[in-house]
């Protein structure tokens, strides 16, 4: 299957771009997901202990499995106010 | 009311919009860009949201103050893009028919924004830039 992922801040400058889409087998977690995309990127490793994951608009577990119409994102640690 | 908006922030319209007869209180909150972080000086901040889920954890803010302290009137607007030395990046309303609600339910919504709501900062300096992390912790709010 093929989805869709959001990036935003350091990570988003890092890929340059705000969304990447990946193709994946049934039942990935969103852990796996971002294992791929480390795999594929070493720059993104340091951000393994710290980053967040969201489905739908909401913080997820990294045990979570994927659906194809997820809106997933990778949510580094938030800094806002 | 919660907003993540590009325009310059008003915390005194936003807390004319809470004010009620029955309210005896309004406590407001506006945070603002410092000119320096750990003795460096910083030119301008740069802030992002995912806005989409930035609106729903202010709203769920929102439903935790109404649990908690029974009030509905909290608002939140932040403000994103390019934000100079001095310009207000976030404002937060409340108004209670006492004052020790609308202050605790006040300093809640903005501690609570800071560790839930996807809202990223990066400071600018003469020799540099980085985003700037909130604490590491791991976030499965339901």
């Amino acid at each position: 299957m093929k989805v869709r992922v959001r990036v935003f801040a350091a990570l988003r400058e890092i890929l340059g771009k705000d969304e990447v889409e990946v193709e994946l087998p049934e039942g990935t977690t969103i852990e796996g997901l971002w294992g791929q995309l480390v795999d594929d990127d070493d720059r993104l490793k340091p951000f393994t202990k710290s980053i967040n994951f969201a489905i739908n608009h909401d913080f997820v577990s990294k045990e979570t499995e994927l659906n194809p119409d997820d809106e997933i994102a990778f949510l580094p640690p938030v800094s806002g106010g | 009311m919660f907003e993540i908006v590009q325009d310059i922030l008003d915390v005194r319209t936003l807390a004319q919009t809470v004010a009620s007869e029955s309210d005896g209180a309004i406590a407001t909150f506006s945070g603002i860009v410092r000119g320096t972080n750990k003795g460096k000086k910083v030119l301008f901040l740069e802030y992002e949201a995912y806005p989409e889920m930035a609106v729903k954890m202010m709203e769920r803010i929102g439903e935790e103050v109404k649990a908690t302290w029974g009030l509905e009137s909290l608002r939140i607007q932040h403000r994103v893009g390019r934000l100079n030395v001095g310009e207000t990046s976030v404002v937060i309303v409340v108004s209670s028919p006492h004052r020790d609600d609308s202050f605790a339910a006040c300093q809640y919504a903005i501690n609570r924004l800071k560790r839930i709501v996807p809202i990223w900062k990066k400071e600018v300096f003469e020799d540099g830039e980085v985003w700037v992390e909130g604490p590491m912790e791991s976030l499965e709010v339901s």
